[in-house]
């Protein structure tokens, strides 16, 4: 059946893109019905609470991975018209700024795996992006990405989803922006400064609509490929707990009254190494036992955007002084933006 | 003999690049030399950006992601 597909999507790919959204469409619309179906099906009561858990994991399950594949589809084909050299030409020679206000959004739509951050680094650098603008990019593109956005939309609506987006934004600018003002060129190791200056022009290779309906297919093959396990366990957890553990279980620890939970949440989750899949069941379990939602977002954040191993790595190119500030700067947008969620909300 | 050299810094599509290409270069019969490059410093004087990426002779034949199967075959016959 894949085979087929591919070959209509390869002949035609704009009646296969229409056919697509029509068929997931349809798909998405009888989900509920389907879902109430399967639960009658099982040997449960619909209104007791076990049937109310089952109900909820077989419709929220297929809606989730259903939103995912769409999502991470549309944004693979995204991706390949910002490939990290042309986000790179953009990026060099403009002023701080406004630079880097694009250098966060750009780092949502540039492909980006966390291995390729220390070469994209120097790459940047050395096309004469500036520091603070490079950092921006670098903060940005793994905390706020397409499936952080889809998990955080389909499991607890779109007001979470808008504002892990422009809050993730903020924390990018503003820390890519403070680091450029300290003027830390002096700490990037001194192998990196001395490499000779590149310039930042790309050759722009012609790209088909069937190519970057490949490139689709290659994202939602590797991205939902990879995470879905992480996506079954954190709707599996919200159904489960949602009965047995008492509401306010973590309102006392991780509640709004209690001022010291955001930075703590932090600091636990900088050792903590994990993609936004994989910290969903966790956020999915603090949300719902009454934890206040700006520190399990500050948590969030902390967990993605700030980690031991990307440091280890970071060490290669930037001098101790540099890596304690990025940590710093970081930690303090993530924490004001914590504390500004739960003052709001 | 093929020379080809994986640029990476040691993630795990680094490692699946090589043994992709070991395994389709077995499977064609076709002697290689596959050599993995961590060395920030060599990376980045192949002008790559994104990893893994794919030296062939000394050229860069591909940057960002696991190479797709076709492309290595296509590699390996030339």
């Amino acid at each position: 059946m894949f085979k087929t597909l591919n070959q209509i999507a390869q002949k035609s790919p704009r009646l296969f893109l229409i056919l697509a959204a029509v068929v997931w469409f349809a798909l998405y619309q009888v989900l509920i019905p389907l879902s109430e179906y399967c639960v009658t099906l099982l040997p449960v009561e619909r209104s007791s609470r076990l049937g109310g858990a089952l109900q909820f994991f077989f419709y929220d399950t297929p809606k989730v991975l259903m939103l995912l594949t769409a999502v991470v589809f549309v944004m693979g084909m995204i991706n390949s018209y910002f490939t990290p050299e042309r986000t790179r030409a953009l990026l060099a020679g403009k002023t701080e700024g406004v630079a880097n206000v694009m250098a966060a959004s750009l780092g949502i739509v540039t492909p980006f795996c966390s291995c390729s951050a220390v070469p994209l680094f120097i790459g940047f650098v050395q096309a004469g992006v500036p520091l603070g603008v490079t950092f921006s990019f670098l903060i940005a593109a793994p905390m706020v990405n397409e499936v952080a956005l889809t998990l955080l939309f389909g499991m607890f609506g779109w007001k979470v989803a808008m504002l892990y987006l422009g809050l993730g934004l903020s924390v990018a600018i503003m820390a890519g922006w403070v680091i450029g003002r300290l003027k830390m060129e002096a700490y990037l190791e001194d192998w990196v400064r001395d490499m000779p200056k590149m310039s930042a022009q790309f050759e722009d290779v012609g790209i088909t609509l069937s190519e970057r309906i490949q490139a689709g297919f290659a994202s939602v093959r590797e991205i939902v490929g990879k995470v879905w396990p992480y996506i079954l366990v954190g709707i599996a957890l919200g159904g489960v707990i949602h009965g047995y553990v008492p509401e306010d279980f973590m309102a006392s620890i991780m509640g709004k009254e209690a001022w010291w939970s955001v930075p703590l949440a932090i600091l636990v989750g900088i050792p903590m190494y994990t993609n936004a899949a994989g910290v969903i069941p966790i956020v999915q379990a603090l949300l719902t036992k009454g934890a206040a939602l700006g520190t399990v977002l500050a948590f969030m954040m902390s967990v993605i955007a700030l980690s031991l191993p990307e440091m280890i790595i970071l060490r290669k190119v930037l001098k101790i002084r540099l890596i304690a500030t990025f940590v710093g700067v970081v930690a303090a947008g993530i924490l004001i933006v914590g504390y500004v969620f739960n003052a709001v909300l | 003999m093929m020379e080809i050299k994986v640029l990476g810094t040691g993630c795990t599509n680094c490692k699946a690049t090589v043994a992709l290409i070991e395994q389709i270069a077995q499977t064609k019969g076709v002697t290689v030399h596959v050599q993995k490059v961590e060395e920030l410093r060599e990376i980045m004087g192949y002008g790559v950006m994104s990893t893994p990426g794919v030296v062939i002779d000394g050229k860069v034949v591909h940057a960002g992601g696991i190479p797709h199967r076709e492309k290595i075959e296509q590699w390996l016959s030339n």
